[in-house]
């Protein structure tokens, strides 16, 4: 499990990586909390390990961290230990169940819940240094469309968006794709369906938001965006039952309907997104 | 780095008449100074290059690439700050047909007197250049969206009231039209797209009829109820979730 934790960057070389390309970041937001952001973070993380990725989840829900409570983890050194330069951003980075590594916010992040100047720069300078040692980096943003959420969304070069079929996270969705484009210029959005409860439900879900996007959303003159259903996660009574005893779906049962639809969720994104490392 | 293992240089066996010739006719002490060590003088020629290099050579102002290496470091100095900038592009109405009219030294007038005029209207922290024939861009870091419009608005009178002696018994009043755009607070955009930007609200302005100002508006980000109700037109929702999830999956 020792090779799962990254190399540690120390701040001269995170000086010298580039500003721009950080590809392979993904990040996992949704619009609507409670949708299951951070279980499908998690999960997907284990699922991508298992594919041979070297996988970190860093979870970028500042103010309202609990990707600690889903991977039963409470380390003493987190992202807020990093932010206030108490610790080495290599002593926050732990292995979580799963065999992928985590970075954690800790409580304490209420502070940084407002994007200052020093919120940017210190996220980014971690930024810089952490993807150069993954093969993919998912940041577990925070619900909602604060500034926070939008910043740590900018930094990635994809979105997996998260929604259960219900109105209320379809609309928050649809809101969210449609700040996305207006604000980073995206021109492609990805959709997870999770609780999805019955068969090509996802499907229709994405062909339906394509519609409503491709008549009211443009992202620059003469493009829309594409939203490209990337797979459903079905209602499945193992994972209530994963999340209450907070173990991690793919590794207690791995082989449920819910932990196949994330494995395949993963294979999709590994033929389109994150080729072969 | 290796070091360099020979250090001296033979300034005689160096060809620098070009450079020096460059250098002398935009008026910079050419020649070796009295007293100045040959790495000193060849530092200062090759700073010299450097400097003329940025430079149009019409107008004095910032030249092309110096505006988009200004832009670029703009990009990711933005991105760490989230500082409020503003790029605008200006472009001088109907400049063509004073060329046509009045001939190509009267435009170079046109030119010179609008660059200075333009240089004059910012802030010294600002980065005026001259972005192409008759186009100019100004980079305004800091700058709040009610400044960016008044100082847009300023430009654009300012030069509208220019009386520019293009030439002798010729004077000649000239309006523009200027586009601009807000950097995006979007880590990963680049500078090409900052510039589209600002483009098409110069190019809304041009076809607006000229002589105004075009900013770009923050984009309507809400949902109305329109959409609202499309969202769901097709879904069955309703029969998606009616059944109890748990009794569905054990079934």
């Amino acid at each position: 499990m020792n090779d799962v934790v990254a190399p540690p960057a120390t701040a001269s070389h995170a000086d010298k990586v580039p500003l721009k390309p950080l590809g392979k970041v993904l990040a996992v937001t949704s619009g609507k909390g409670g949708v299951g952001k951070t279980f499908v973070s998690a999960n997907l993380a284990a699922a991508l390990a298992k594919r041979g990725y070297k996988v970190l989840v860093l979870d970028a829900d500042l103010g309202l961290a609990n990707l600690d409570v889903v991977l039963n983890l409470y380390p003493k050194i987190t992202l807020h230990d990093v932010f206030t330069g108490k610790a080495k951003l290599e002593d926050a980075i732990l292995p979580a169940p799963g065999g992928f590594s985590v970075l954690l916010a800790g409580s304490g992040m209420v502070e940084y819940s407002r994007l200052t100047p020093e919120v940017r720069n210190e996220f980014l300078r971690i930024m810089e240094g952490l993807v150069p040692h993954y093969d993919v980096v998912l940041l577990d943003t925070g619900a909602g469309i604060s500034d926070v959420v939008l910043f740590a969304v900018s930094l990635a070069s994809e979105v997996l968006m998260v929604a259960t079929p219900e109105p209320t996270s379809l609309t928050d969705a649809y809101a969210t794709i449609k700040v996305l484009v207006g604000q980073q210029q995206r021109h492609r959005v990805r959709l997870i369906v999770n609780q999805a409860t019955r068969p090509g439900s996802g499907a229709a879900i994405t062909r339906q938001l394509q519609q409503v996007l491709d008549r009211f959303v443009v992202s620059e003159p003469g493009r829309g965006v594409k939203l490209v259903h990337l797979g459903d996660i079905p209602v499945d009574a193992e994972v209530r039952q994963a999340i209450m005893r907070r173990h991690l779906l793919m590794q207690a049962v791995p082989t449920c309907p819910a932990g196949q639809a994330i494995m395949q969720i993963a294979g999709a994104l590994q033929s389109d997104v994150i080729p072969r490392p | 780095m290796p070091a360099p293992t020979d250090t001296s240089i033979d300034l005689t066996t160096l060809r620098l008449d070009d450079a020096l010739a460059l250098l002398r006719h935009d008026g910079r002490p050419g020649p070796q100074q009295p007293g100045e060590s040959p790495s000193d003088y060849l530092q200062r020629v090759v700073d010299s290059l450097c400097e003329l290099s940025l430079k149009d050579p019409l107008t004095g102002l910032g030249n092309r690439r110096h505006f988009l290496a200004v832009l670029e470091r703009a990009i990711e100095a933005v991105a760490r700050s989230g500082d409020s900038m503003l790029l605008l592009l200006l472009d001088i109405d109907h400049f063509k047909s004073i060329n046509d009219r009045h001939g190509h030294l009267a435009g170079d007038q046109v030119l010179q007197a609008v660059a200075q005029c333009l240089a004059g209207c910012v802030r010294p922290m600002d980065t005026v250049a001259r972005y192409g024939g008759e186009e100019f861009a100004v980079i305004l870091p800091s700058c709040r969206p009610l400044f960016g419009r008044a100082v847009a608005e300023r430009i654009r009178r300012t030069i509208a009231a220019l009386d520019i002696a293009a030439a002798p018994l010729l004077n000649v009043q000239v309006t523009v039209s200027i586009g601009g755009a807000y950097a995006p607070e979007w880590v990963r955009s680049t500078a090409d797209l900052w510039i589209e930007r600002a483009d098409l609200q110069l190019y809304r302005a041009k076809t607006g009829g000229r002589n105004q100002v075009h900013l770009e508006q923050p984009q309507e980000l809400a949902v109305s109820a329109e959409e609202k109700g499309l969202l769901f037109g097709a879904l069955d929702l309703d029969a998606a979730t009616a059944a109890d999830p748990d009794t569905r999956v054990n079934a």
